[in-house]
């Protein structure tokens, strides 16, 4: 028996591997439901209930899909290119740490219209500047991305701490370690009234089209991807790598600064050290179960979000440990790795 | 100032550079290991914290330490054939792999703890491994217990970083996994089979890191938490580079980072508030960072590094 | 002699795909004999000796040594039934030491110490017995070309191989160390080792084997003893129907094109190209022979715009080059890399993004930094019709194309615009010869269409058939000029070996 790589990559296939991952992930994780002696049916009927089974429960599912669109996004541009990064975690809290420092007082007396596009502009630009440490760092020192935006990761966190301990530090909660709020004007509006769900989503779901038109149509994106599939080949067609990949990177960090900055103004209005359950991590299973495709990201965000926020109801309703939903997400991005593989090759006897 | 140096004297210090070092040895000659073979195993944090948790769990169960360190290198192993099944095997990205088995394996834990340990106040805990006392060295004065006040895991890690130094460069075998880390063409074309090689040392890897996590829970605390890893496995991907891919450099390697973590923790209480205690957590992972800057155009990488194998493909 | 070969193989097959790389094919080896394995490139020798050595399993046939069949599929059988290789792209690892090299894979792996003083004493008497001396303690990757092809004859040798298979072992050589190499085989063969060895050089197989196994198109269409058959003989049969080479025809030089300057490179400390002077006119090819690795890389990169001169100068119609591809395109440069797989195109990217990424900033193909998408897929029609790029489509993979048709492609870009010059690097390594034949046609309708062309090859009926002058480099260094209507493979054969003495050379 031996692996056999097709000449063409039936597209019905492709389509389906997402699927067939997620199924293949649904499966293992019963197993498991099963040996911890609970009804495997139930439990993922519970999660879709807790999920999408009320106006309310769906609104909770979209607005936790929001960070995860960019996210994605910011994993699915960077890979693309082979830009390993693994930092979106640390971005997105660099981005509203930001947001914080800025949104308190200096855009206070402004505008909505103008207060909440500069704010997430300097989400964007504080998270795309902690990219671009470890990016210069691999194309002046040769050192792997993956290992310092991993690290980089906990020293985010530790300067936000920091930050909220001190000069950041809101004055009237409690002596709470959380940061002074956003002014007002800085807030986004709601979709739905009585919901958390905010403007965040509709900025997601339009930047990610438009990341797909960048990537489709635009010559940045033609030369990223040459860089990323051979960056031999592309230095030999005149690509200019390294400013190819720092724009890369600006986009990729600055994608998740803004994840950080939309959550910071969409959803709690201040900074803590728990504003981010793994979004930068969950982020990357999210681009890989899109399959890198922009658009694609979204549908995998809200897979990824529905089976956290379902699984919080599960676990009430049948005691199974919410956990179960970050196994499940974790095992599909390996189902997913399968699934792409199996596109790409056959078993031949 | 004085004091500032003064906690270079204290016996207490050296023995936490040990103590603290222990983890990292463990994990970064497993990490070693793998990258020795030609395998990236970005999978460590997850599997050190999986091993944490069901070391500390075996023994909680019942099991006495020695076998819990033994099942946490067993389930260590186990994520390691999953990690080789999909980078050796399929040929699969060894970065993202290695990122979805620490994302499963973490969660993982986090399942099977919650699951069987009910939330409670204060979390429970075993009986750890308690130092070991050897006769005469003990004794010296600063030495005895800067030195030889520490458990059995401790002793263990660094006669494994001996150990596997010199099977990598005077055995045979050792000779067989250098040459597959190298070029496994010409592995295969001397007879040795550099599939079996590479899933032999992704596994004994992983089962060393797995151990790594759980003297965490079995030693130097004795309970477990969620997130109690805090990037210790990426620390040793780190060390790894840093080592140049040599076990006894990675011993000494450890033993600096560690002695960096504990003076830090010491200078903390010296310094007080003047300075946030953040920027102190920070060293670990900015030391990690300009370690890889250091020796990242210096070390000899092996040459077949994060690249698959397939047989008949070149 | 004895009766029974010392290796047999039996109606052979193998197919890969749609590919047949072996269709029944039958050798014996004698004892004591050096037999060549003569064929072109894609003729299936490769496969066959793949095959031989356990690397792939065949579809039907044995290999038998010595009267008794190899399990197929297990290089580890092969090497102990004495059967050792010597790969084209040597099987070395450079970070570990000669001596680690060679004894990676010879102790049992549950042994628990190495046996590094038997073994080095067993590499220093054969060593001394072949007459193949090398330092067991330097790194690998130190060592020259030669060297580290003695080391990976010592490897074999050291399992105690009876055989000896040698994958096209001059490919790297200069001819005095390929001169020398065959005298090592001699030698080995009269010591009663019994080999094989690839090659499709007509003169190197007369001159060093005893017999001739001629293949073609995976099928062995003949057998001469090397005494008893002519090189015209053989290169009928190796090509079969003879497809042509185009041969230039006399041209008239032009405005100058391209000049260096006393050019020299020094990459991280250590000289690849020392004082190159050349000059090249419009209508004219000038043609760079040498054995691979003696700088030819780095040249191409440096007229390519991918490298600037760190001494002298470069100059493009009379102005200095600067780096930088994209300008170098616009300015009417056509270039084929030596490489066309990991630099002429991406496999994973469309033919029409293959065609147009090297000249994506011009107008023609974007507008406002959006790709016009419709130009470059009219674009790359052109070129797949002009070039007959078969298999070629805008919207299909570039690796779905095999190397010729890639290689088409890669000329059709550069070409079809009417380049004022054009650089070729090794154009037709790894090609069929029609698809040889193709590319030759073109570089010359190109060159007699005014375009001054640079040539870098190590083929020397390619040089002697395109250029109309010729300079050889040797470590970096460029010979005189020798005008094409002096030239003949024996003169160049010295020039590449470093020998430019006037007699040799006369400046054109």
């Amino acid at each position: 028996m031996r692996l056999e790589r097709r000449a063409h990559r039936p597209f019905g296939l492709v389509v389906a591997s997402p699927i067939i991952a997620i199924f293949a992930a649904l499966a293992i994780s019963g197993v498991l439901i099963a040996l911890a002696g609970a009804p495997v049916l139930e439990a993922y009927y519970q999660i879709g209930v807790g999920s999408f089974g009320s106006r309310l429960a769906a609104t909770e599912t979209l607005t936790r899909a929001t960070p995860l669109i960019f996210t994605g996004l910011a994993a699915a541009v960077a890979f693309r290119a082979q830009v390993w990064n693994i930092g979106a975690e640390g971005q997105f809290f660099i981005g509203a740490i930001a947001v914080a420092a800025f949104g308190a007082e200096f855009t206070a007396g402004m505008p909505p219209a103008l207060a909440i596009p500069v704010l997430m502009l300097i989400g964007a630009i504080a998270g795309a500047f902690v990219l671009l440490v470890p990016l210069g760092l691999r194309l002046r020192f040769g050192v792997d991305e993956v290992v310092t935006t991993l690290l980089l990761n906990f020293v985010a966190v530790l300067f936000v701490s920091m930050m909220i301990e001190g000069p950041l530090k809101d004055p009237l909660a409690f002596g709470w370690p959380q940061s002074v709020p956003v002014a007002d004007n800085a807030l986004l509006p709601k979709i739905i009234a009585r919901t958390r769900l905010h403007i965040g989503l509709i900025v997601a779901i339009a930047i990610a089209v438009i990341v797909y038109a960048v990537q489709a149509r635009t010559v940045f994106g033609l030369q990223s991807k040459a860089a990323g599939l051979s960056p031999r080949a592309a230095r030999f067609a005149g690509v200019p790598l390294a400013s190819t990949l720092i724009k890369v990177a600006c986009l990729s960090g600055g994608l998740a600064g803004l994840a950080g900055a939309v959550e910071v103004m969409g959803v709690k209005g201040y900074v803590t050290t728990d504003l981010s359950p793994g979004f930068g991590y969950s982020g990357i299973i999210v681009a890989m179960l899109a399959n890198l495709h922009p658009v694609g990201v979204v549908a995998a965000a809200i897979f990824t979000a529905a089976m956290f926020v379902g699984a919080d109801g599960m676990s009430r309703a049948i005691g199974i440990p919410s956990y179960i939903a970050d196994v499940t997400v974790a095992l599909s991005l390996l189902t997913m790795l399968v699934a792409i593989f199996f596109t790409q090759y056959r078993i031949r006897k | 100032m004085m004091e500032i140096l003064e906690i270079f004297a204290s016996a207490g210090l050296w023995a936490a550079v040990l103590r603290i070092a222990t983890p990292l040895i463990f994990g970064t000659l497993g990490a070693l290991l793998c990258e020795r073979s030609g395998v990236l195993n970005l999978g460590i944090e997850g599997i050190m914290t999986f091993g944490a948790m069901i070391g500390w769990l075996a023994v909680f169960n019942g099991a006495d330490l020695w076998t819990g360190l033994l099942v946490a290198a067993i389930f260590g192993a186990a994520f390691g054939l999953l990690h080789a099944g999909l980078t050796v095997t399929l040929g699969l990205s060894q970065h993202v792999t290695g990122l979805g088995i620490t994302l499963f394996a973490s969660s993982l834990s986090y399942f099977l703890f919650r699951l069987i340990v009910p939330v409670a106040g204060t979390p429970p805990t075993v009986e750890p491994f308690q130092p070991i006392d050897i006769p005469g060295l003990s004794d010296l004065p600063f030495i005895g217990p800067a030195l030889f006040t520490q458990t059995a895991p401790t002793y263990l890690a660094i006669v494994l970083a001996v150990v596997l130094a010199y099977v990598l460069f005077f055995t045979p075998l050792g000779l067989a996994v250098r040459m597959t880390g190298e070029n496994p063409h010409a592995a295969e074309a001397q007879g040795v089979n550099p599939i079996k090689v590479r899933y032999g040392a992704i596994m004994l890897g992983s089962a060393l890191m797995s151990v790594g996590g759980s003297f965490l829970t079995l030693s130097a605390f004795n309970s477990f938490f969620p997130t109690m890893i805090q990037g210790r496995g990426w620390v040793c991907i780190a060390l790894v580079v840093f080592s140049s891919w040599k076990p006894s450099r990675a011993l000494l390697g450890a033993l600096l980072f560690a002695l960096f973590d504990a003076y830090q923790l010491r200078l903390q209480t010296v310094v007080g508030k003047a300075v946030p205690y953040q920027l102190f957590l920070m060293v670990p992972y900015v030391m990690s960072i300009v370690a890889l800057v250091v020796m990242a155009r210096r070390a000899r990488v092996p040459q077949a590094l994060m690249q698959a194998y397939r047989r008949g493909e070149r | 002699m004895s009766d029974t070969p010392v290796l047999r193989l039996s109606n052979i097959s193998k197919t890969f795909g749609t590919t047949v790389a072996n269709d029944a094919v039958s050798i014996d080896l004698a004892h004591g004999e050096v037999l060549a394995l003569l064929g072109e490139n894609g003729a299936g020798k490769t496969t066959l000796m793949s095959i031989l050595f356990g690397h792939y399993t065949p579809d039907t046939g044995t290999v038998e040594v010595e009267g008794r069949e190899l399990p197929p599929g297990r290089p580890r059988a092969a090497i102990d039934a004495g059967v050792g290789m010597v790969h084209q792209h040597f099987s070395l690892a450079p970070n570990l030491t000669v001596l680690e090299n060679v004894m990676t894979g010879t102790q049992s792996l549950v042994k628990l110490r190495s046996d590094t003083k038997t073994a080095r004493a067993k590499l220093a008497e054969l060593a001394d017995r072949f007459g193949l001396a090398v330092d067991p303690d330097a790194r690998l990757g130190d060592l020259s070309v030669g060297e580290q092809q003695r080391v990976e004859i010592l490897k074999a040798l050291y399992n105690d191989a009876k055989i000896l298979i040698l994958d096209e072992p001059t490919a790297v050589l200069t001819n005095v160390e390929a001169e020398r190499l065959f005298a090592t085989l001699r030698e080995m063969a009269r010591q009663g080792l019994s080999l094989i060895f690839i090659s499709h050089k007509l003169h190197e197989v007369i001159a060093a084997a005893d017999r001739v196994v001629v293949l073609r198109g995976g099928k062995v269409v003949a057998e001469r003893q090397a005494s008893e058959t002519t090189k015209d003989e053989l290169a009928e049969l190796m090509v079969g129907r003879r497809i042509a080479r185009p041969k230039r025809e006399a041209g008239k030089p032009g405005a100058m094109v391209l000049e260096a300057i006393g050019a020299s490179l020094t990459v991280d400390d250590v000289a690849r190209l020392t004082d190159l002077n050349f000059k090249l006119h419009a209508g004219e090819t000038l043609g760079i022979i040498g054995v691979s690795g003696n700088g030819q890389a780095q040249l191409a990169q440096m007229v390519s715009g991918l490298a600037t001169p760190t001494e002298g100068e470069l100059r493009l119609f009379d102005e200095p080059i600067t780096e930088g591809v994209a300008a170098l395109v616009e300015a009417g440069v056509g270039r084929i890399p030596e490489d066309r797989n990991s630099e002429g195109a991406i496999g994973e990217m469309t033919l029409w993004e293959n065609a147009i990424l090297e000249r994506v900033r011009s107008p023609r193909f974007s507008q406002n930094g959006l790709v016009n998408r419709q130009a470059a897929r009219a674009f790359a029609n052109t070129i797949i019709e002009e070039f007959d790029v078969r298999g070629g489509a805008p919207d299909r993979r570039t690796r779905l194309l095999s190397g010729g048709n890639m290689q088409k492609l890669i000329l059709g870009r550069n070409l079809h615009d009417q380049p004022k010059l054009l650089i070729a690097a090794q154009p037709t390594r790894g090609l069929d010869e029609g698809a040889i034949a193709a590319v030759h046609t073109r570089i010359l309708e190109a060159r007699n269409a005014g375009a001054a062309v640079l040539l870098i090859s190590e083929d020397l009926e390619e040089v002697i058939n395109l250029a109309d002058r010729i300079q050889a480099i040797v470590k970096g260094r460029l010979s005189p000029p020798l005008a094409a209507e002096e030239a003949d493979a024996r003169k160049l054969g010295l020039m590449m070996a470093g020998d430019w003495s006037k007699e040799v050379v006369h400046a054109s």
